[in-house]
């Protein structure tokens, strides 16, 4: 029998469709595994094993035939609390429908196998939450997984399921799979769909999705991407499926190392891992995202004041029942003159122009996706530029800049030997995935870029 | 020593009806001034007025 922990989605489904597996085996086998592993790693908040091994008798078709996956518990499960990783939403209705993204997975074939932990709300780069205990990273569990997808990482990078979601807004998908060692997938603003999804920041928020492969999780975007009516933000374009070409590799693509704000600040894990992947693309160019500091501070502005525009009525009634570290940021955050978010909405016009141009010389940009490898949980501040700064709010410099103007990125894994993963946003233009994808892949068939197995 | 932003803090949890105990007035306070650190750096860059904000709507 296969391992199916550690097989590919692609291989799962190649296994089922062909007869050679059936999906009841996949899933049982998969919900033991998150039986026995879930306990340390506190990936899952509800396991949906009643609907899995349900959905797994009908024996499903397709690209996706029989594959396990699990949402960040933000993503709507009909039947489910909606908790976005918080006490408070427990009194809400549960969900009466799925979320988008996770009906067109299962009608790819998939099969939902549960919910997934993240920091509170979504405010939260650590995995760490006071109501349901951090996600721990599966590479070194007294280590953060990163956040706020932290449960979609450790499940992914432990072997629970090969592909989860998960949701980005300054960085909650490539910070942990940075720290996680795997790809992660945050496409363009508007690309997927946010229907049936709790929101943290209107102007920011994308879903994307984790998997240890690139051609896994481009299936899985293939399977997702298409305009839905639920949702006026997601774009009305269908571009042709990314997984039959990614096979070109990065021939013939123009691709250049982000310098200046970029490398500041950055340790030597991360600019390692970005010189490795520069060297095996032959990159030799470096270009500048002129203002990226900015740009950063900017998509701070907009989230806290977003943020705590959406929690105000809670912060009133009931701020106690929030995660201690979320909720002095959402107070902040809902006192903040309107003109100062205003001007960074204006900002956000003038440097997406700025930064387009680059696009006109170039077809990707790499970049750091972390400062540094996943810090202990519980840490409180970490050294940035030499100088002392709270951790929590500023794992994400490197990627809030790219957000903010809502381009795709892939993050690719580019681990060094006997160290904590790490890795490497490669950012492309505006509907481009296929091209942050096609580099990642060529990065992972030159050996640079791999999702580790973890010791256990 | 209090300043601008501890009167900023107190008007407006008052008109929002927010209450803030004194045990995390000084977290809330700290992201407050990092709040305003990171807006003043961005009010810098002198933009047009005719600059057309870019939060997302299309009628």
């Amino acid at each position: 029998m296969m391992d199916y922990g550690w097989s590919s989605a692609g291989a799962i489904a190649a296994a089922v469709e062909s007869g050679a597996a059936g999906a009841g085996e996949v899933i049982d086998q998969t919900l033991q595994r998150i039986d026995r592993r879930n306990p340390v790693l506190n990936a899952f908040t509800t396991v949906t094993a009643d609907r899995a091994r349900a959905r797994a008798a009908t024996e499903p078709r397709g690209p996706l035939a029989g594959v396990p996956f699990a949402v960040k518990n933000l993503i709507d499960i009909t039947g489910l609390w909606t908790l976005a990783g918080s006490k408070i939403n427990r009194e809400r209705p549960p969900a009466i429908a799925d979320a988008t993204l996770v009906a067109r997975l299962e009608a790819a074939g998939a099969i939902l196998v549960g919910a997934l932990n993240m920091g509170e709300f979504a405010y939260d780069f650590t995995g760490e939450n006071s109501h349901y205990g951090p996600s721990r990273n599966p590479h070194d569990t007294t280590r953060m997984t990163g956040g706020s997808s932290g449960g979609s990482a450790s499940a992914v990078a432990g072997g629970l399921v090969p592909i989860a979601l998960g949701s980005d807004t300054n960085g909650s998908i490539r910070v942990p799979a940075s720290f996680c060692g795997i790809f992660g997938l945050k496409p363009t603003f508007g690309r997927l769909s946010r229907a049936g999804s709790f929101p943290f920041v209107a102007s920011l928020d994308h879903l994307g999705a984790f998997a240890r492969s690139t051609m896994d999780l481009a299936i899985a975007y293939d399977a997702m991407s298409g305009p839905d009516p639920l949702d006026p933000i997601c774009a009305d374009r269908i571009d042709p499926p990314i997984a039959p070409g990614l096979h070109r590799g990065a021939g013939g693509l123009r691709i250049a190392s982000a310098g200046g704000y970029f490398r500041i600040g950055a340790g030597p894990e991360a600019l390692a891992a970005v010189d490795n992947a520069a060297r095996a693309l032959g990159v030799s160019r470096d270009v500048e995202l002129a203002e990226a500091a900015r740009a950063r501070e900017a998509a701070y502005v907009i989230t806290t004041a977003e943020a705590g525009a959406l929690h105000l009525q809670r912060l009133r009634r009931r701020a106690r029942d929030f995660d201690p570290d979320v909720r002095d940021r959402l107070i902040a955050g809902a006192i903040v003159p309107a003109a100062w978010v205003v001007q960074a909405q204006k900002f956000r016009r003038w440097y997406r122009e700025r930064v387009l141009r680059l696009f006109d010389e170039v077809d990707a940009i790499l970049a750091p996706a972390t400062p540094c490898i996943a810090p202990p949980i519980g840490q409180r501040t970490f050294v940035l530029d030499g100088q002392a700064m709270l951790l929590r709010p500023n794992i994400g410099i490197y990627t809030q800049p790219i957000s903010f103007i809502g381009l795709p990125v892939v993050a690719v894994p580019v681990p060094q030997a006997d160290a904590m993963p790490i890795g490497v946003q490669v950012i492309a233009a505006p509907w481009h995935e296929d091209v942050a994808l096609r580099i990642a892949y060529d990065l992972e068939a030159r050996g640079v870029a791999r999702a580790p197995r973890p010791p256990e | 020593m209090r300043d601008e932003l501890d009167d900023w803090l107190d008007a407006n949890i008052a008109l929002l009806g927010i209450t803030v105990p004194p045990e995390w007035r000084q977290s809330v306070r700290l992201h407050l001034r990092v709040t305003r650190d990171m807006a003043q750096r961005v009010a810098e860059v002198p933009l047009p007025d005719e600059t057309e904000p870019a939060a997302v709507f299309r009628a």
